[in-house]
């Protein structure tokens, strides 16, 4: 009787298999296709606008003072930070990628402290930026101030002797020094 | 002629051989880029970085009173489709001590972020298709009328039962200070027979031990833990809601990311009402594959560098 009832239910079990299955494999492929497709075409809208959203920041989180402006560890941990989160879509040097635009570029430079937060915080979902608020506030105000010390410096031109003084003094190369260290246990 | 169809065959599927095989290896390169929430049960509303794979083992040790204890095991292939798309692949398996070892179905889930912008509370769907048959013992949702004795029986008995479910949560979290609280509400309908609609709750809050980076790489930092709580249960089903009959647990958790691009999960967990197994041991190790949805496009003659 046990049996009986089992039957048709196994028979349901089986097709359901292969339909489960096949949808898995569609869903697969298909994420992978969307991402592309968003990736192509937003690789080419994103020259022009892709900086715009700074402007949404709301007045309020644009004024906010990063805490820890005066932290002199912060952009070494945010040079971490950012190889370790960031990187992959951004390029090493924040120079911007495939993926996501550069961070040095002037717009980026030219906003507060407090507009770069923001983005971290909320990301830019509809472009793929993911939602950062899942690193501790100190932790985004450390990439924030790593993010600022890019900025070329406003000193005149550097002349050809002192060149490489400036360079090794710059904060890649601060951050480049803390990585080529062992891991400390 | 016959030979030369069998040697094209042969040299065909060499070809996807290597390919997959290239795929592997060349994901063992990728970056791994880990910070990952230390529940096992719970979610937050945390979606995987877009293009990333991460996968996960888990494994839930549980006692069983009137049966033999078990191991439950997962493998987990997480995929960020989009920003606000993730989708997920579980395969299931366990082995019941002096009984057997088996596998015991797999899970498509998909998340879904409701909303761009964070706010006070971040709202996200999940819909997940299980096809899995009664001796799944990992424990990953608990709901319904699901109690301990359920799990009592052999294997050769369990297996017999065959589920699919379609099973929905609404996820709800919040970052605050450093905390995370997520709160997710279940509510399940196995497709085969009349079954009704089954209920099930799970919440957690956790926080990093440290809150600020330290300027070095380092294996033991504070920031690298977070450690939290989390609850779950039943709530029953539409024709009898509540409490009664159900198993509810406590598990402490903790997590720790490791700049060498692994996570380590563990969470020992509690029954809390004699419906429940008295303790669950689990834990899980993952790593995250970033890139890798470019790295299959390029493999496959997609998008160049």
């Amino acid at each position: 009787m046990a049996t009986n009832q089992l039957e048709p239910n196994m028979k349901i079990g089986r097709r359901c298999n292969h339909v489960a299955a096949v949808f898995a494999i569609i869903a697969l492929i298909l994420a992978n296709y969307l991402a592309a497709a968003r990736n192509q075409d937003s690789a080419q809208k994103q020259q022009k606008s892709v900086y715009a959203v700074l402007s949404k920041a709301p007045q309020k989180a644009v004024t906010r003072r990063n805490p820890l402006e005066n932290d002199p560890d912060a952009v070494v941990a945010g040079g971490k930070l950012f190889e370790i989160h960031c990187s992959e879509c951004h390029g090493g040097m924040a120079e911007g990628g495939r993926r996501a635009p550069s961070l040095v570029a002037e717009e980026v430079q030219q906003a507060t402290p407090g507009t770069l937060f923001w983005i971290l915080t909320n990301g830019v979902v509809r472009r793929g930026m993911p939602v950062w608020s899942k690193l501790p506030e100190p932790q985004r105000w450390q990439i924030v101030r790593y993010l600022k010390s890019l900025a070329p410096p406003k000193s005149p031109p550097i002349s050809p002797e002192n060149h490489s003084k400036t360079l090794s003094a710059s904060p890649h190369a601060a951050v480049r020094r803390s990585r080529q260290q062992p891991i400390a246990v | 002629m016959q030979r030369a169809i069998t040697r094209a065959r042969i040299s065909g599927h060499l070809c996807r051989l290597l390919r997959l095989l290239g795929l592997a290896v060349a994901a063992l390169a990728l970056p791994a880029r880990a910070q990952e929430s230390p529940y096992i049960v719970t979610y937050d509303h945390y979606l995987e970085e877009p293009g990333s794979l991460e996968v996960e083992y888990f494994s839930t040790f549980g006692t069983q009173r009137g049966g033999n204890d078990f191991n439950a095991f997962w493998a987990e292939f997480e995929y960020g489709a989009t920003a606000w798309w993730t989708t997920e692949l579980y395969l299931d398996g366990q082995t019941t001590f002096d009984d057997s070892t088996l596998f015991t179905g797999f899970r498509w889930e998909n998340r879904f972020r409701l909303l761009q912008l964070e706010h006070f509370i971040n709202p996200v769907l999940y819909i997940e298709y299980e096809q899995t048959n009664g001796a799944d013992k990992i424990l990953k949702e608990v709901e319904g009328h699901d109690v301990e004795s359920d799990y009592a029986a052999f294997n050769s008995v369990l297996r017999k039962e065959h589920n699919h479910e379609l099973e929905f949560k609404l996820l709800l979290s919040k970052s605050f200070k450093g905390w995370n609280v997520a709160e997710n509400t279940i509510a399940t309908k196995n497709l085969t027979g009349g079954n009704p609609w089954e209920f099930g709750y799970a919440v957690g809050a956790s926080r990093p031990l440290a809150l600020k980076a330290s300027p070095k790489l380092c294996n033991l930092c504070r920031e690298n833990f977070i450690a939290g709580v989390e609850m779950y249960g039943g709530l029953g089903d539409r024709y009898s809601f509540g409490l009664h009959d159900t198993s509810q647990y406590l598990a402490p958790v903790v997590a720790w990311n490791l700049p060498s691009d692994w996570t380590f999960r563990l969470s020992p967990g509690f029954g809390l009402n004699d419906n429940s197994h008295r303790f669950l041991m689990r834990w899980g190790i993952s790593r995250e594959f970033s890139g890798f949805g470019e790295l299959v496009e390029r493999l496959f003659g997609g998008a160049k560098p």
